[in-house]
This record gives structure tokens, sequence and C-alpha cells, in this order.
């Protein structure tokens, strides 16, 4: 019997849009944009099309802030090598800033998200400082503690709001507004990551997840690049939570919630870790997915865990690696 | 009368738990020394360096670089100052390409001190001074080498990513961990032409070998270890001839 293997060759195409020549003719150019102009278009567009399901609407709010979260898990666990499991402890503090600001010094909500996010990822930072320097399991661990730990200090001290929470937010002017804040964020902070992540400074911090002694040994510090690169992450993760406490009008300890922790990890393991698009993808399929589920009750649980079980089994890749392999190149059998 | 020593390390001890890895071991480097240290395996050799490069904090003893004390300091600021090492079991970023490799040592605070290299400058294009760095290691420019993913490089080929990596920090001191080790005798061939050069550009070469017949034909002084203790230093005919490294090398004959 003849044995054969699959090969795989990266397509013409492929190559011709690595350079500079990659804008000799439209064929190019539109293998370039292509996709990207139609993710653009596709999200800019939800708000209208969904016009017809109004209920649907409301979820594309949702779906933008798990994807947010998604896109600043994605960048610290793939690019940096920290795996963050608290994207609940960031949106839980961006919310109760931008809360605290809005609320009891009374800024403008437009005021108030920018300055609860730039505050909430300086103070999220300062926090997770002590376990920068070390190496293992300890990142993981601290960021899934300390949601728990801060809703256990509200509850217990009973301050901001207690259990109540902090009520009486202003909400955005109107619904298009309330859309087009999160989409046009989500859409600036995913094409902004995925350029960073390939400037020099984003190689030093694949060189922190590759190796990093020999980061160390090349004179710089890797403390200082976890804490700038944390921060980042906490920037992203503390507007998700700034939005989603105008989006409510409410801050309270559901913003600590599991969920902004588990859902966008899931999000990433479906739509393909390291891609950061992925994470936007993977979202896109699981929150509405999970809405639809709605009507299963607490089954819904059992279907969400055989579905997250089979990609992981089958396509570890996750979705984006598995179609940006198919884009790029051809499989063909040839004989060993 | 000798001049001071760029290098002096006195009295550098460390156990780790009940083994002695070394012990009161004191040597001093010129400048432009091409340094061996030699020693079976087990002997303190890495840990020797580990400890002057600050990856590894001694239990006692002193580093002076350029009369500055450096004992304890953190790896990276170690490297500032100019002291650069390579690593026996190679880490380059696996999932980079070689060329891009080197944009990371590129980018720390002494490569924008030194201005990179052949004045890439502060502004330069990192990729650039990269490739031109591969080149002088013995990448060829023009082929597909530098592109390649460091993790599908060859052996020899990564031990040179290695020495382009201390290179790009442009420093007066290297440390080479077993440079030769796992490489065939032609890959040799290749390097000690890249020592020699860095020899002559002025850099200070410490280096742990066990290949000894190629050691020798490059350094000028060698020291001999084991079980973490200094049996001799001089010059490497004299120390391969010297008693005590006999045995440690061959085993003692009937005490």
């Amino acid at each position: 019997m003849e044995n054969k293997r699959k090969e795989r060759i990266d397509r013409g195409i492929k190559v011709r849009t690595e350079g500079i020549y990659a804008i000799s003719s439209m064929r190019e150019m539109l293998f370039l944009l292509g996709p990207r102009v139609f993710l653009i278009v596709v999200i800019l567009m939800l708000p209208f099309v969904l016009e017809l399901a109004p209920y649907w609407k409301r979820v594309i709010n949702i779906i933008c802030v798990y994807a947010l979260i998604g896109i600043s898990f994605d960048f610290l666990a793939n690019y940096v090598g920290l795996v963050c499991l608290g994207g609940a402890f960031f949106t839980g503090i961006g919310g109760y800033f931008t809360a605290i600001f809005n609320v009891y010094l009374s800024l403008p909500v437009y005021l108030a998200i920018p300055c609860a996010t730039i505050c909430g990822a300086l103070f999220c930072t300062i926090v997770l400082l002590p376990c920068l320097p070390l190496r293992g399991v300890y990142f993981a661990i601290v960021t899934l503690m300390y949601p728990l730990l801060f809703t256990r200090i509200i509850e217990a001290l009973n301050i901001l709001g207690g259990t109540n929470g902090i009520t009486g937010l202003d909400s955005f002017a109107n619904p298009y507004v309330e859309h087009y804040v999160i989409i046009i964020l989500l859409l600036i902070f995913l094409f902004g990551m995925r350029r960073f992540v390939i400037q020099d400074i984003g190689l030093v911090f694949r060189g922190v997840k590759d190796n990093d002694q020999s980061v160390r040994a090349s004179g710089i510090n890797i403390t200082h690049v976890r804490i700038f690169a944390v921060f980042i992450a906490a920037l992203i993760g503390c507007f998700a939570g700034a939005y989603l406490a105008h989006l409510y009008m409410w801050a309270g300890i559901s913003l600590f919630a599991l969920d902004f922790s588990i859902i966008p990890i899931a999000g990433v393991v479906i739509g393909g870790g390291g891609t950061l698009v992925g994470a936007v993808i993977g979202c896109f399929i699981l929150v509405p997915l999970s809405e639809l589920l709605r009507a299963f009750g607490t089954f819904r649980i059992v279907i969400y865990c055989i579905l997250l079980t089979t990609f992981i089994v089958f396509k570890s890749e996750g979705l984006m690696n598995y179609m940006q392999r198919k884009y790029y190149q051809f499989e063909r059998w040839v004989k060993v | 009368m000798s001049k001071d020593p760029i290098l002096s390390v006195s009295g550098i001890s460390k156990t780790f738990g009940g083994l002695k890895a070394l012990v009161d071991v004191s040597f001093d480097i010129q400048q432009g020394d091409v340094f061996g240290i030699i020693g079976p395996n087990g002997s303190g050799k890495t840990t020797l360096i580990n400890c002057i490069t600050g990856f590894i904090k001694p239990d006692a003893g002193k580093v002076f670089f350029k009369g500055k004390e450096i004992t304890g300091w953190q790896p990276h600021k170690i490297a500032h100052e100019g002291i650069a090492r390579t690593f026996q079991i190679m880490r380059p970023y696996h999932s980079l390409p070689a060329y891009k490799n080197l944009i990371i040592p590129l980018c720390s605070p002494r490569a924008r001190k030194t201005g990179g290299w052949r004045g890439g400058g502060k502004h330069g294009d990192r990729s650039t001074v990269a490739v031109d760095i591969l080149e002088e290691i013995g990448f060829e420019r023009d082929s597909r080498v530098p592109y390649k993913l460091a993790s599908t490089l060859p052996t020899g080929y990564q031990k040179r990513l290695e020495l382009a990596r201390c290179m790009a920090l442009r420093p007066e001191i290297i440390f080479c961990d077993e440079v030769f080790s796992g490489l065939s005798m032609s890959e040799i061939a290749g390097m000690i032409p890249l020592i020699e050069k860095m020899k002559i550009e002025g850099i200070t070469l410490i280096m742990i070998e066990h290949r000894l017949r190629e050691l020798f034909r490059v350094a000028n002084r060698v020291m001999a270890l084991n079980f973490g203790e200094k049996i001799t230093e001089g010059e490497p005919n004299v120390v391969i001839e010297h008693k005590k490294v006999k045995e440690a090398y061959l085993g003692s004959e009937g005490v």
C-alpha cells in the first residue's frame, strides 16, 4: 500500500501579499482587506439589521463586552504568558470606579468612563503587582481570587452601596450611542492590539512568554514588561466594566460575577487563542448561544459543556486558526 | 604590574541544600582575555556563571565589574552594565523568526544607550540592525535562514543565535556556556573565527568548555574547577599538565 501524507503549502497570493507588492493589484488588496472589511461591516451593521429583533439588540452590547474581556485574556495568555482568570476583577473595578466618578463626583458619562478606565487599570495593576515577578500559577490564582475578595469586602464593610450596589448611574443618550460606543471601541481595541503585538515592544512581550530567562539576560526587566502588559489588559477589561455599569445604570457586586471570567475564556478557546480576533468570533458564537439556550434553564450548562469539550477535543486550535490556515494555505496528498 | 582587572571575583561560595556547589572561588580577568573555565561534569562551572550574572545569589563572596560591586544584582541590571551570557541549553524565542529574536535585546535599555549596532541609532529600524548582526555571526543574509522560526533552526545556528543575542547588547564581557558542545567538527571550525573576531573587537570572553582542544586554540588563560573548588589557574598548556587536573578528569590512581 502506498503511504501518503498531507502537505500544506502557502497559496501564491498569500506570499505575494506579504510585502509592499500587495498594493500592485486589486486582487491582492482584496485578499488582504476582504476578511477585515467583512468583519468590520458585519459588526457595524448589526444594530441596524437587528432593528427587527429588539431583544437581540441588547445582546450585541453584552457580546461586545465579553469580546473585549476575551481580547484582554488572549493578549495576556498568548502574548505575555500570564494566564488571567480574573476578567471579572477588571469589569468589577472598572464598573465601581465609573460609579464613583459618575454618582459621587457627578462627572458626565463620557468623562466618567475614560477616567474609570485609566484609574481602574492603574488600581488593578497595583494590586496585582506582588505576584508579577513570580513564575508559575500564582498570577492565575490571585486573579481568580480577587473578584471574590472584593465582593466579600464590599458585602462585609457595607461600603459602596453594599449588596444593593450603587444605583442611579447616567445612561447613554440613546440606544444607538449605546451600541456604537462599544462597537467602535471594540474594533479600535481589536485592530489596535493586533498592530501592537507585532511592534518591537510586542515582540518583547512574546519573548517574555517564550523565554523569560533570555529576556532577563538581554538586560530587560521582565517585571516592568509584565506590569505594562497587565496595565494594557486591565485597561481593556476596565473599559468593558465601566461601559457595562452605565448600560445597566447600576454598579453592584454582580459585576464581579464569575461569568465575566469564564465566558470570555471559553470564547477564546472556541475562537482560537493567539489571534485576538478569535476572542471576538468566539464570543459572537457563545453569547447568543447561551441566550438561545436560556429556554432550557439550568440544563444549558450541560449543552454548553458538551460544546466546549467538543471544541477542545476536535478543534483545539480554535475556529480562527483553522480558518486562517484554510485561507492562507492549500493542502494536497503527496507520496511519502 | 598588571592593570586593574575588568572582572574580579573573590570568595564565591554557594550551597544547594547539603551540596557544596562552589567553595571560595576567586579569580581576576583582564580586559581582552579569553578565559577558559574547565572541569568535569557537576564541578560548578555553570553555577559560577549563574552567580556572576545574577541568576543565582551566591551565599558568600563578591563580584566586581570594573571596580563596581555587582554581587547579587538582578540579571537585567548586570546585563545592562555590559555582561552578556549565553545559555548552555539554548533559549531562543521559539515562536519568532531568527532575526526577530534579536529585536528583544535591541529593545533593551542598554542597546538604546549604546545606539544599537553600527549607527542603528535611536530610531533606526531594528529589523535591519538585527539582520546585520546575524550576518556578522554567520547567518547568510540572502538565504532563508535568518527568516526561519528559531525553533526550526539546527543546533549550530541556535548556538550562533545565542551569541548574536549577546552581541546585540554590545557587551564588554560575554560568558559562553558550552558554545561548542553538541556541534559537529565543521560547525566548531566555523565558530572559532567568530570567537577570534570578538577577541579582536576587544570583547572579553569567558568560556566554559568541555572541548579542551578547541578551547585551547582560543583561550589565553584557563581555570580548572572540581567539586566546586578552584584547582589551578594559568596558561592552558600548564593547566592541562597539572596533576590535580588530570586526576579530576581521569580519576586518581590509588590514593
